[in-house]
């Protein structure tokens, strides 16, 4: 490994619960790079994601990242009771990055006093990703970034992936419909 | 860094009035017993500070479901962990937490329950030594209960089983304080059952939590 990459999978084989998922799988990230993994409902997108993050252990390989990595998932993680401004606030603040900012670039800006169990289906998808936004981490772990998000929602998440990109991140990504990532590298699972 | 968590720990009890639960519970204990008993003022002097720290084990099991279960579900443990946060970090910023929550409560809520038992002011004392001793092992214990059944249904009955056994030397020697009150005998081992739960608690729940990811 060079040192430049942010991400490298090396022959990691992944099982869950018996089955066999995927293996001898490689893929390198540097800067700028992305990768969009495909596949069936079950296919191990989200167990590839979990593996880079560090959140699961592969039954073989190394998985190596020279630098922190933002998960947007299913995980809302976000405290239903306090205020959107608030429950971002809180990670944006263990991170060092900037929630306003954040909200900004994905159209929460007006939700921002709005308590968190009060947000729609599209809207929370908005929050994960503005967290990821705000967490400055240089790698992004995208699980269905485009699930539940409207137009305007897709256009300001490919937005703010090409400036991420542009700004030296790495993203991987894992989605059934396509997302506007150019010249994304594919994974097929 | 820990202090946000353990914040944040308290602001998710206090929020939605889930801190009130065991102290009403405890409370509502201390006001049936007299009824049961019947008021005859010596024999509540003698078994009410029994009773109280049975209701105070039983209150410090109500949270069980609600100190890890939910922040598993919602993703929480996973987006601290990606942030480097240990596993037994977390833990432990939720033991502190849930305990500032739950102890002095609890002692506070102790001085009327000892009135509606009519106990003599030096049992109250002893009462309130033993809790503030005692409540740190059961605030270890549900942690570890709550981690370990984190994900499986029905897990506060089954938390409800495994903590049971693992409380009854706190109960023991809690309890056993308040009979005998010169006795420095109860009061150190309480405070090492205490400190023994409390000393596992971030290992054994950090340990539980890394295990229900798989």
């Amino acid at each position: 490994m060079s040192g430049t990459e942010l991400l490298a999978l090396e022959r990691i084989t992944c099982v869950r619960g018996g089955r066999l998922l995927f293996e001898e799988l490689d893929l390198t990230l540097a800067p700028g790079d992305a990768a969009l993994a495909t596949g069936a409902n079950g296919a191990g997108k989200s167990s590839l994601l979990r593996l880079a993050g560090g959140l699961l252990r592969a039954a073989s390989g190394l998985v190596r990242r020279s630098g922190a990595a933002a998960l947007a998932d299913e995980g809302l993680a976000l405290d239903p009771r306090r205020t959107l401004g608030e429950a971002l606030g809180f990670w944006a603040r263990l991170d060092g990055g900037d929630a306003g900012v954040a909200m900004e670039a994905m159209g929460l800006a007006r939700l921002a006093a709005v308590p968190v169990r009060m947000l729609s289906t599209g809207q929370r998808k908005r929050a994960v990703l503005a967290r990821a936004i705000a967490s400055g981490a240089p790698l992004w772990l995208l699980d269905e970034p485009a699930n539940g998000l409207d137009g305007e929602g897709l256009e300001r998440l490919a937005a703010a992936m090409a400036a991420h990109r542009a700004a030296g991140g790495a993203i991987l990504a894992a989605s059934h419909v396509p997302i506007a990532l150019a010249d994304a590298r594919a994974v097929a699972l | 860094m820990i202090g946000a968590l353990v914040l944040r720990e308290l602001r998710m009890g206090a929020g939605g009035g889930a801190m009130l639960l065991p102290l009403i519970f405890f409370l509502l204990v201390a006001t049936l017993f007299p009824f049961a008993v019947g008021p005859d003022t010596p024999l509540l002097a003698r078994t009410g500070g029994g009773a109280l720290w049975i209701a105070a084990l039983l209150a410090a099991l109500l949270p069980v479901d609600r100190l890890v279960e939910p922040d598993r579900e919602a993703g929480v443990l996973d987006q601290l962990t990606l942030r480097g946060v240990g596993e037994e970090m977390v833990a432990a910023a939720k033991l502190l937490g849930h305990w500032l929550g739950f102890g002095p409560p609890l002692m506070l809520a102790a001085v009327p329950a000892a009135i509606l038992m009519k106990l003599p002011q030096d049992v109250l004392l002893r009462l309130e030594l033993g809790l503030l001793l005692g409540t740190p092992g059961l605030a270890a214990l549900s942690l570890i209960a709550g981690a370990l059944t984190a994900g499986l249904r029905s897990g506060g009955a089954l938390a409800g089983l495994l903590v049971l056994p693992v409380a009854v030397p706190i109960l023991i020697f809690g309890a056993g304080l308040i009979e005998r009150g010169g006795d420095t005998g109860a009061v150190k081992l309480l405070a090492a059952a205490s400190l023994l739960l409390v000393a596992i608690a971030p290992f054994a729940a950090g340990a539980a939590i890394r295990a229900a990811r798989d």
